[in-house]
């Protein structure tokens, strides 16, 4: 294939690369006071990407190190679109905090395009090359606020574990292309096929230990809680949303289509990290008083349901994996937005039992969180319950039985976080009236809550299609 | 079938959300400050949405063919996946559909001055409860019944938890998440029963033959989820806490309805989708039934509470309720169903005539209580003859019900019969005891005087449910019209496979 229609294939990439370089001189001569064109140019950018996805051609270039297939665009679209949305956020936040510097929706962009390749990537350097372009960015956006202690601290906790996970990665890569002598996973999977060998497994275990980092399961997910607490909420709800899924989508990559004939090995660690997720992330939660830390062993649960999807194999399986992330997305999103929504005299509300009685202050924000709690739950109609439907429809299919049924009792004490929220806010006396919530925060949160219900009861017969649609360039059964 | 009104299933259960949004309209419209206006108008909304589905669910009694046994009113849109928006009812259902619908104006009436705090909210969860109720005996698709089966568990939820007693928020958390978990374990039998059958549809898994290995561990998961929602001896302990804690109302709904599920998903699923395993666990069945039936009677007769007795004669009387179900005859399954439906009326009266005294004298405490025949002799007709039908008197409903499960049980296991035949005695005795002390003798607490006998309100209440009550004891073909076809059909199916 030639050069033009290899770039072709990448407009979404290009276009954000070229955009963020553009707006990233015309910020750097314009200072912080240009701040509010960046952001709208960054999303102009994201946006025009997410339509170039959508409409984008399907073909595997570079030698075959970059992928364009249907997995692929189905993830950039609505990664694009959650990092236009967390541009929106940060954009009011940052500019509340009279911390207004051009850099926070250039970094963004850059995270984005590093997931892009991430889902695109078809051999290992181009796996850790956008891995490491996605992290490098999310590291600053982790300590953006300098001034604030315990953001730094995040920062340097997340740069830290996370510069071991890279390492772990890498020596794991190392091992593959040791044992295979080649980087590209359409040549691993023939050697592996071949002669699996004790090296190369253990290379592959390093390299699901890396990516398990990435998306915070256990028992690699040590960072997850101090991580969000610390860092900005617009960054938290970033990290909790598109990296995860552009790094579940990787790994989905790398397993299914560089080490396809090592199922056997490769679910076992799978299952492992997804029962240790939901096991941890579900008694975690329980003792917590922080929102965003309850948020953080949330996450660490549900990634535990994503992994389980994983475990399968089977095109069921990733197809629930798809379904079920971008449910979880939308629902993440709200979470957060509701967060950035409430304060009290000007300092956020943070603490869980700051919640009690909101629904005497404020009933509009209460149902939003109401509705979120019982979505993430996994309580019917909402969107949350589909996503762990598929989850579990694909892991009965493929047979695990027991796993889904330990994933489901986790899910009733993970329950109990939920409900005490709810009870907190419905039933508990209240602590005061709450600010003005701001206008982007407000209704990024009603729209999650209408997404959760009654509008994923129709959007899922769309969305269902298309997962299934995309799942078919996997070529599993 | 009546093509009266096109998609008249889906109108009557979507009907009371329409309601509840209606009353968060013209909350939102209205003034800020006018919260007497928006309560009135929230509490009329309710009303008169609940009475236009009840008169709906005229319509559809009128329009049912009582002779088929298919499902009815059949309305079937595809989804996504292999799931489709699957409604229908045949006539074990369309009783139950009939029975939410006219126990909810009352529920609604019944709170119109005793509930004081949130009222609009108030009202708005209990017609969304509606909409979810009916839901689940109007879906004919698994994961369809699924949504409304656990959706119901929200509203309940916030019921208990802002309108309740003291220990409301313990209740709360107990009910919730005692019934979530048996949901998780029938959401996963659900999920393996789509993958071997390929279908989600209820009729058709009706007449799949699922693999004998499997049958046990499926009809497990599902009895675990009805069994908390019966509920059955020994999973009942959620049952008492939110009843005393609940709204008089909430628990009319407790009580009237939602232990219905149970035993309706018992018939729906069970006993045709897994015949060999419901065989199998008979026994353990029966042996559970019956323990409920004595045990808890002999708690009840303990009980200082009046709300906790009804609520501990409940568990007993659905005792009489799963012992006919798994007798798997003709006479157990039709007094099943019949049970349950009078017991619907029983019981709701029943926790209405604790609501009456209690919104008089703010105590459930029985021994606060004496002599109360003097004092509202109208109040004392209407206890006496709701206290008469649950035990069982001739006449009334409650009698029927239990004699045919006894009948169909005794058929099924002479012993079980034998011991279960105890339980209506040990009612005789526990609700006969509460009626004396609260209602006869002399008044000796000085703090019963000066209170008014029944209002029209609280006439106008109790007057369906007597009128109803004594209807089925003297015409029971009234409620068999509709059901012996229905029925007939999963005993002859589940016969078929198990041979007897």
């Amino acid at each position: 294939m030639d050069l033009s229609s290899a770039l072709h294939l990448a407009i979404p990439e290009l276009i954000l690369a070229v955009s963020t370089l553009g707006i990233l001189v015309y910020g750097a001569l314009r200072g912080d006071k240009s701040a509010g064109t960046v952001a709208a140019l960054c999303g102009v950018a994201l946006i025009a990407a997410a339509f170039a996805a959508a409409f984008g051609g399907h073909g595997k270039v570079f030698n075959g190190s970059f992928i364009a297939d249907g997995v692929a665009l189905y993830a950039k679209v609505f990664i694009y679109i959650a990092s236009a949305v967390i541009i929106v956020l940060g954009r009011g936040y940052f500019e509340r905090l009279n911390n207004n510097r051009f850099e926070f929706p250039i970094l963004v962009v850059l995270a984005t395009l590093g997931m892009s390749m991430m889902v695109s990537a078809g051999d290992l350097i181009a796996l850790y090359v956008g891995l490491e372009l996605q992290s490098l960015s999310l590291y600053i956006l982790a300590a953006f606020r300098r001034d604030d202690a315990k953001g730094s601290e995040a920062g340097l906790k997340y740069f830290v574990l996370g510069a071991l996970s890279s390492g772990l990665l890498l020596y794991g890569a190392s091992l593959v292309y040791g044992f295979t002598g080649s980087m590209n996973f359409d040549a691993i999977a023939a050697a592996a096929q071949a002669n699996p060998q004790v090296g190369l497994i253990f290379g592959l275990v390093f390299v699901i230990s890396g990516l398990a980092f990435k998306v915070s399961a256990a028992p690699f997910h040590m960072w997850t809680p101090d991580v969000y607490e610390g860092a900005p909420t617009p960054v938290v709800a970033f990290f909790a949303g598109a990296p995860k899924f552009a790094a579940l989508v990787l790994l989905a990559r790398t397993l299914n289509d560089g080490f396809a004939g090592l199922h056997d090995q490769w679910s076992q660690v799978m299952l492992a990290l997804a029962t240790l997720s939901f096991i941890v992330g579900g008694l975690g939660g329980l003792m917590q008083k922080d929102i965003k830390r309850l948020l953080a062993y949330s996450s660490i649960a549900n990634m535990g349901y994503a992994l389980l999807a994983m475990a399968t194999g089977t095109a069921q399986g990733v197809q629930a994996l798809l379904l079920f992330m971008v449910l979880y997305m939308i629902d993440t999103l709200g979470f957060f937005s509701v967060q950035m929504a409430l304060s009290r005299k000007g300092v956020a509300v943070t603490k869980i039992d700051d919640l009690a009685g909101l629904s005497k202050i404020n009933v509009k924000l209460t149902i939003v969180i109401t509705v979120l709690c019982l979505s993430v739950l996994g309580m019917p109609p909402f969107s949350g319950f589909w996503g762990k439907f598929f989850v579990f429809g694909a892991a009965l299919d493929a047979g695990y039985w027991g796993f889904a049924v330990a994933g489901l009792v986790a899910s009733v004490i993970g329950a109990f976080y939920y409900l005490r929220i709810i009870k907190l806010m419905w039933f508990d006396g209240d602590k005061g009236e709450i600010d003005k919530s701001p206008f982007e925060a407000k209704w990024i949160a009603y729209a999650a809550a209408a997404f959760s219900f009654p509008v994923a009861m129709v959007a899922l017969a769309w969305l269902y299609p298309l997962a299934a649609n995309a799942v078919k360039s996997f070529g599993l059964n | 079938m009546s093509p009266v009104i096109p998609n008249l299933l889906s109108i009557i259960t979507f009907l009371p959300l329409v309601g509840a949004l209606a009353i968060l309209g013209v909350k939102w419209a209205s003034r800020k400050d006018d919260t007497a206006v928006i309560e009135r108008n929230a509490k009329w909304i309710a009303l008169w949405t609940t009475l236009a589905t009840l008169a709906l669910n005229v319509v559809l009694l009128a329009g049912f063919d009582r002779a088929s046994t298919d499902y009815q009113f059949v309305e079937k849109v595809e989804w996504f996946s292999f799931l489709n928006y699957h409604m229908g009812v045949d006539g074990i259902s369309v009783l139950f559909v009939a029975l939410t619908a006219l126990l909810m104006p009352l529920c609604i009436l019944a709170s119109w001055e005793s509930v004081k705090t949130r009222v609009v909210e108030y009202m708005i969860a209990f017609l969304v409860l509606e909409t979810l109720v009916i839901g689940v005996f109007t879906s004919l698709d698994l994961f369809l019944f699924y949504v409304f089966f656990e959706g119901g568990l929200v509203p309940m939820f916030l019921i208990i938890g802002i309108w309740g007693g003291k220990d409301r928020i313990y209740a709360a958390y107990k009910f919730f998440l005692y019934t979530l978990l048996g949901s998780v374990l029938m959401l996963a039998a659900m999920l393996y029963m789509v993958g071997v059958a390929g279908t989600s549809d209820i009729p058709t898994l009706s007449t799949f033959k699922f693999a004998a290995e499997a049958q046990p561990w499926l009809w497990f998961a599902f009895f675990a989820s009805f069994a908390v929602k019966m509920p059955m001896w020994p999973v009942h302990t959620w049952l008492p806490d939110a009843h005393v804690q609940a709204p008089t109302a909430g628990s009319v709904m407790l009580a009237g309805i939602l232990l219905k599920l149970g035993g309706y998903g018992f018939i729906r699923f069970n006993l045709p989708m897994f015949p060999l395993a419901s065989e199998m666990f008979t026994p353990f069945v029966l042996t559970l039934s019956v323990i409920a039936i004595v045990v808890t009677s002999l708690i009840a007769f303990r009980q200082t509470d009046i709300k906790k007795l009804i609520a501990y004669s409940s568990v007993a009387h659905m005792g009489f309720v799963t012992m006919g179900i798994f007798a798997g005859n003709q006479a157990g399954v039709q007094g099943a169903v019949y049970q349950m439906i009078s017991h619907g009326f029983i019981s709701g009266a029943l926790f209405l005539c604790v609501g009456v005294v209690y919104d008089r004298w703010h105590t459930r405490e029985i021994a606060f209580y004496g002599g109360l025949t003097k004092l509202m002799p109208h109040f004392a007709f209407v206890f006496l003859l709701f206290t008469m039908a649950n035990v069982g008197l001739p006449g009334t409903s409650g009698f029927v019900g239990e004699i045919l499960t006894m009948t169909g049980l005794y058929q099924a296991s002479t012993w079980a019969a034998l011991v279960a035949a105890l339980g209506v005695i040990l009612s005789a005795m526990y609700a006969l005891t509460l009626f004396k002390k609260v209602m006869y003798g002399e008044v000796t607490n000085e703090a019963l005087k000066g209170h008014p006998d029944l209002s029209l309100r609280e006439k106008i209440i109790f007057a369906p449910l007597i009128a109803g009550t004594l209807l089925l004891g003297i015409y029971p073909a009234f409620v068999f019209d509709f059901t012996t076809a229905s029925v007939d059909a999963v005993v002859t199916t589940y016969r078929a496979v198990t041979g007897g």
